[in-house]
């Protein structure tokens, strides 16, 4: 991409997929634009702009930027469009860039292209279901709070290795995701969803653990590159998408694995 | 009808039960077959219906940018002050429109909703975010978008389906609305993504373990 720009949300979330993004766009000038930068575990504007492909980092601090509301994000994207002209504005395809985007581009007067997963050309892009070609580009509101699920676990769809069900194979780092029905059952956040609606993940390693692997569910982590399938019905659908498949008991399986992978 | 777009009727019913909301107009773009959807939120509990007519043909090109400029058009004619939809379709994912309606009219946003609360002349709303929920307060006129734990949908009854059939639905054209739909995208391909072949079938967990050790995974 000729000259993209990059809006940047909250630095302490979602890293990893932002940062592929700029890795991603950087076939000539990246310029970053990162609003009210926070003391956090992040990355830091110096750290930003050593990012391989950034040529230029605005930042841009003020009060109203602290919850990163689409209202007041929109019209700073678009002083810096007016001012720079880029070809192609960028996010990762999180809750927050999924808000602002869309209204930078009604404002642009463009369509804009959700959940890009391949850049055949600069006008030719791939989605989940569809390759599009665009035509140039792809306060009154309060933030109150945030509350953020608390783990030590990694975070899910930058982990290596996800295990997906209602339990905790507890010797291994993993983050932890659930089928929309454990969602649904109330017991685990929203935010642990793996699938269609829910997070999208593509860990070195998917355990999926009494899942029966729902199309709607497989949406969200096929691309995994090893996937394990545990269930105790040999016709679930999950092991028609699981390099090894173990027919059994969950309830059997889980401590044993535990206590074979604290030998190791 | 979509289930995020079901979701988004309930709670227009829901908070016309608390009379908060002093009318409904459910609306939809698309060919005759749209009319079954309206009916459907008539149904609900919706007090009348806008069929904005676009043929089977216009309707394939049809994205989430025109039927915002739709929506937008539509709701200051309408002069209401709450737009609800869904947060994406489930046929092509897009999750646009409701951003590109409030950006429209310039109002506020409250997209991917999990609770709805109005406060007077404001919405106290909960997102659900990547890294859990936040809590915002916007000010009305505004968007709201639904996200699956907002509410459960009713079913429609019988007799509701009845009364249904007899509540108005207007059929406008986008041109009466003075909206262009010719889309700017073009989808040049649409291709089954790379099968995944089943793989082996285990038969104990030392197996499984000693696999994946071998294949580096663990």
């Amino acid at each position: 991409l000729r000259h993209s720009c990059v809006p940047f949300c909250p630095p302490f979330l979602l890293l990893p997929r932002r940062l592929l993004l700029v890795s991603d766009v950087t076939l000539a000038h990246s310029a970053v634009l990162t609003s009210h930068l926070l003391p956090a575990p992040g990355l830091s504007a110096e750290q930003l702009a050593k990012v391989q492909g950034v040529s230029k980092l605005f930042v841009a601090q003020h009060e109203a930027y602290k919850g990163f509301l689409p209202e007041e994000l929109t019209p700073l994207v678009l002083e810096a469009q007016k001012q720079f002209s880029f070809t192609h504005i960028c996010a990762g395809a999180s809750a927050f860039g999924k808000s602002l985007l869309p209204r930078v581009a009604a404002k642009l007067d463009v369509a804009p292209i959700s959940d890009v997963i391949d850049i055949k050309s600069p006008d030719t892009f791939v989605r989940a279901i569809y390759a599009v070609t665009p035509p140039a580009l792809v306060g009154k509101s309060e933030w109150l709070q945030q509350s953020l699920t608390k783990s030590d676990r990694p975070e899910l769809t930058s982990a290596k290795v996800v295990v997906s069900g209602e339990v905790l194979i507890t010797s291994l780092s993993c983050a932890v995701g659930a089928s929309r029905a454990a969602v649904d059952a109330g017991f685990v956040p929203n935010d642990m969803q793996v699938g269609q609606t829910g997070k999208i993940v593509a860990p070195e390693l998917y355990i999926a653990v009494g899942i029966s692997g729902a199309i709607q569910h497989l949406a969200g982590m096929k691309d995994s590159k090893t996937i394990v399938a545990i269930n105790k019905d040999p016709e679930a659908p999950i092991f028609q998408v699981s390099d090894y498949g173990l027919v059994a008991d969950l309830f059997k399986v889980v401590p044993e694995m535990t206590e074979l992978l604290k030998k190791k | 009808m979509n289930p995020f777009c079901e979701i988004a009727v309930e709670e227009a019913v829901r908070l016309k039960e608390k009379k908060i909301v002093s009318e409904i107009i459910a609306v939809s773009c698309g060919p005759q077959q749209c009319q079954e959807t309206i009916r459907t939120a008539l149904a609900m509990g919706a007090d009348r219906g806008i069929h904005v007519d676009v043929s089977a043909k216009d309707a394939e090109t049809l994205g989430p940018f025109q039927v915002s400029k739709v929506l937008a058009a539509l709701a200051k004619k309408e002069n209401v002050n709450l737009v609800l939809l869904g947060k994406q379709a489930i046929d092509d994912d897009c999750n646009q429109t409701g951003q590109m309606t409030a950006a429209l009219l310039d109002w506020p946003q409250a997209t991917f909703a999990s609770e709805v609360k109005v406060e007077g002349e404001k919405l106290i709303v909960i997102r659900e975010v990547d890294g859990g929920l936040e809590t915002i307060s916007v000010k009305l006129p505004a968007v709201v978008t639904a996200d699956l734990r907002l509410n459960e949908p009713r079913y429609a009854t019988l007799p509701n389906i009845m009364k249904a059939k007899k509540k108005k639905v207007d059929q406008v054209k986008p041109s009466d609305l003075g909206v262009d739909i010719t889309s700017r995208v073009h989808i040049l391909s649409v291709e089954d993504p790379p099968q995944r072949q089943a793989g082996v079938k285990v038969e104990t967990v030392e197996d499984l373990v000693s696999k994946l050790k071998e294949s580096g995974r663990i």
